[in-house]
């Protein structure tokens, strides 16, 4: 299963040459591509035959692949994942969706504690190679209970591989690569970014352990480190702060757990300056790891500046409209905040 | 669609530590393997035996729960199964790992964080595997092993050839709501899976009397239009004919069926102790419950029937007192894990590509 080829796998229904599309129709391609080609793998979560709960990126695919692959279950999150961790210990390559992760909290027994650690603690002598689905879908006045971007919560679990895909190129990509990967896959999209679009090469089996962080811009001023939409924000960003007089180096992390740091660390020492943005919230959480991982690995000389972190206020997400606005980060924070640090410098 | 079957006996009567002590029926059974699950048997109790002495030494350190008067439930069941089958157990598992065939030398290394461990030593007693005889492990998280033997079920009916999942929980996991998530799975989807709970009337140190408002715990099947059956749970024939009855239906695509299988845990929660003044007092009923000795009762009745002299009980005794010494001795002088296996097992695929 794990076999890496880089070779086109031509599917009914999926044009295989380079094709503009979007980072949904990128997720519903990735499923499509690995329900066609793999036998071992089903999809099971709720809300799997609506798109009001999947969005574009399920579309069709209980028509074509069939109700007993694509399984739309009851409301039992934690059984659920649960069954497709089980599926997954006896052969199968499931992936299991929740459409929200606020949901998927009451599965956390089994990410957290089975499937996490079934290779740990059975002295690899069985896996559990399951990838668990959850989609971050905020905003819209939705709340504290649906909205949250819970991504560093798992990402703190060893054994437990966390993939949080920025673009279109990306979200197919790592989701392929994540059902391949003989390990459990937290794997996390943002309905944020279910618009963007990217012309798409043909699909590449990646080894997902080789796989992480990537410069996705480069820059001499500082560095800007994102995953999933904050890669997005920053990309934005830097853009702007371009038209400015500053050059961003934009490093997506992709991969959140395991991290690897060498490529940041090269970026850091190159800008000599970090700022991380990330969608969750600042205490034990994402942006400030990636400081901590990147200050351990250099020397203070390397550093123009103090490090910066731009992440969610302490707060649950609110309801009304001028909270909602207020609270989650925009492109212009991070300009603002990049132009702060070096004006301050300079 | 909901098909329970009469209750031959009631949970009260089960319950009641003053019954059900006499030699069970072996009439019209199998002698030869009466005497084999009776092997059995003997093999998990002086296993765990063994392992308790080791806690009270201090050589076994990790959580030792022990199912010392539960035997019968376990290899009552794994008699009927096949090692394509996919079975889960719980804390307290040495049982059913032995009973699925699992090998008593690794079982006992793994107990002492031993390298020639079922699970390389990284496991311990909690966390037992052997999945070339169909046990595909237990864990501590009470009640969490049910939705996996649910998954490897619809694994199973997806392959098609006719192979079960088996959960073996305690009544305890009746509590946690994951139980009722995955039964109500299983009936939904029609599954291939046997739910096991031995009912041994103790949560920790807190009777079921104290924890549900009924002592039954197959009203859960019931409620989700399972069949289930309850049994004394300390009659290994009994046991034995109701998942018999059953298997082929499961087998054959009829959905899970359910057993509550009524027992009684000799030992305390966790270690060698009684533990008789540990929350509920339960010296008097510890000792009546040890006349329903599961292993006494198969024992007197082929002695009963001529199946098995004196003396030859004598020698199966002795023959498996044999074995548990030479695992003892093997797992006191094996090798503990590299040290490597502490990052590398983290990922399945560092491991593999380090092995």
């Amino acid at each position: 299963m794990r076999a890496i080829c880089s070779t086109m796998y031509t599917i009914p229904g999926l044009q295989a040459m380079t094709e503009r599309m979007d980072y949904g129709e990128a997720i519903l391609s990735a499923h499509r591509y690995l329900l066609s080609k793999y036998p071992n793998v089903f999809v099971i979560g709720q809300g799997l035959w609506s798109p009001w709960y999947v969005g574009s990126t399920m579309k069709d695919l209980d028509r074509d692949f069939g109700p007993e692959r694509i399984i739309d279950s009851p409301i039992s999150e934690l059984a659920t994942t649960g069954a497709a961790i089980g599926a997954s210990i006896c052969g199968y390559r499931p992936i299991v969706i929740h459409p929200r992760m606020d949901f998927m909290v009451l599965a956390a027994d089994q990410m957290v504690n089975q499937a996490a650690k079934w290779s740990h603690m059975f002295g690899a002598r069985a896996h559990a190679p399951v990838t668990i689905r959850g989609i971050i879908n905020r905003g819209g006045e939705q709340g504290a209970q649906h909205s949250q971007a819970l991504h560093a919560w798992y990402a703190h679990i060893p054994g437990l591989r966390v993939v949080t895909p920025a673009t279109p190129r990306d979200a197919r990509d790592l989701l392929i690569a994540s059902v391949l990967c003989d390990d459990p896959v937290l794997y996390i999209d943002d309905r944020w970014l279910y618009h963007v679009e990217e012309d798409l090469p043909e699909i590449e089996e990646k080894d997902l352990t080789r796989e992480g962080p990537l410069v996705v811009r480069e820059g001499g001023d500082i560095t800007l480190v994102g995953n999933g939409y904050t890669t997005y924000l920053c990309a934005q960003a830097a853009e702007e702060l371009h038209t400015q007089g500053i050059e961003c180096e934009v490093v997506d992390l992709r991969v959140i757990n395991p991290i690897d740091y060498d490529t940041i660390v090269a970026s850091v020492k190159k800008t000599k300056r970090l700022c991380a943005v990330d969608g969750g919230w600042e205490n034990c959480g994402l942006a400030g790891e990636i400081i901590a991982g990147v200050m351990e690995r250099i020397s203070l000389s390397d550093l123009a500046s103090s490090p910066t972190r731009l992440t969610l206020p302490s707060a649950p997400s609110p309801t009304s409209r001028p909270l909602e606005d207020a609270y989650y980060i925009k492109v212009e924070d991070i300009v603002q905040a990049v132009s702060q640090k070096l004006k301050v410098k300079s | 669609m909901a098909e329970s079957r009469p209750l031959a006996v009631s949970i009260g009567d089960l319950i009641d530590p003053s019954n059900f002590t006499h030699p069970v029926d072996v009439c019209d059974c199998d002698t030869e393997k009466l005497i084999e699950q009776l092997r059995m048997m003997l093999l998990i109790r002086y296993a765990e035996e063994q392992i308790g002495d080791w806690v009270t030494q201090d050589k076994a350190r990790c959580p030792c729960h022990l199912g010392i008067g539960q035997e019968a439930v376990a290899v009552g069941v794994c008699s009927v199964l096949r090692s394509s089958d996919r079975v889960f157990g719980t804390h307290r598992s040495h049982s059913h790992y032995l009973a699925t065939g699992g090998s008593v030398e690794a079982l006992m290394a793994e107990v002492l964080g031993k390298v020639t461990g079922c699970s390389r030593g990284m496991g311990g007693s909690m966390h037992l595997i052997s999945e070339e005889t169909g046990f595909r492990g237990s864990v501590p998280i009470v009640g969490a092993t049910i939705p996996l033997a649910v998954g490897a079920a619809l694994a199973a009916k997806m392959d098609g050839n006719g192979d079960i999942a088996v959960a073996f929980f305690g009544d305890g996991a009746a509590e946690e709501g994951v139980l009722h998530e995955s039964l109500n799975l299983a009936a939904n989807y029609t599954l291939p899976v046997i739910f096991v709970c031995e009912n041994n009337l103790f949560a920790s140190h807190l009777h079921i009397s104290l924890r549900q408002p009924a002592g039954s715990v197959s009203r859960y099947a019931t409620a989700h239009c399972i069949r289930s059956e309850m049994v004394d749970g300390n009659d290994i024939v009994l046991v034995e004919e109701a998942i018999r009855r059953e298997i082929d239906g499961v087998r054959s695509g009829q959905g899970p069926f359910f057993l509550e299988a009524v027992t009684y845990r000799w030992r305390g929660h966790v270690g060698p102790r009684e533990d008789v003044d540990v929350g509920v007092k339960r010296n008097a009923d510890l000792k009546i419950w040890k006349r329903r000795d599961p292993i006494r009762r198969l024992a007197e009745a082929l002695e009963a029937c001529g199946a098995l002299t004196d003396s030859e009980y004598e020698r199966l005794k002795a023959e498996v007192r044999q074995t548990i010494a030479l695992a003892t001795q093997k797992a006191e002088q094996a090798d503990y894990p590299d040290a490597r296996h502490l990052l590398d097992d983290v990922y399945y695929s560092r491991a593999a590509s380090n092995d």
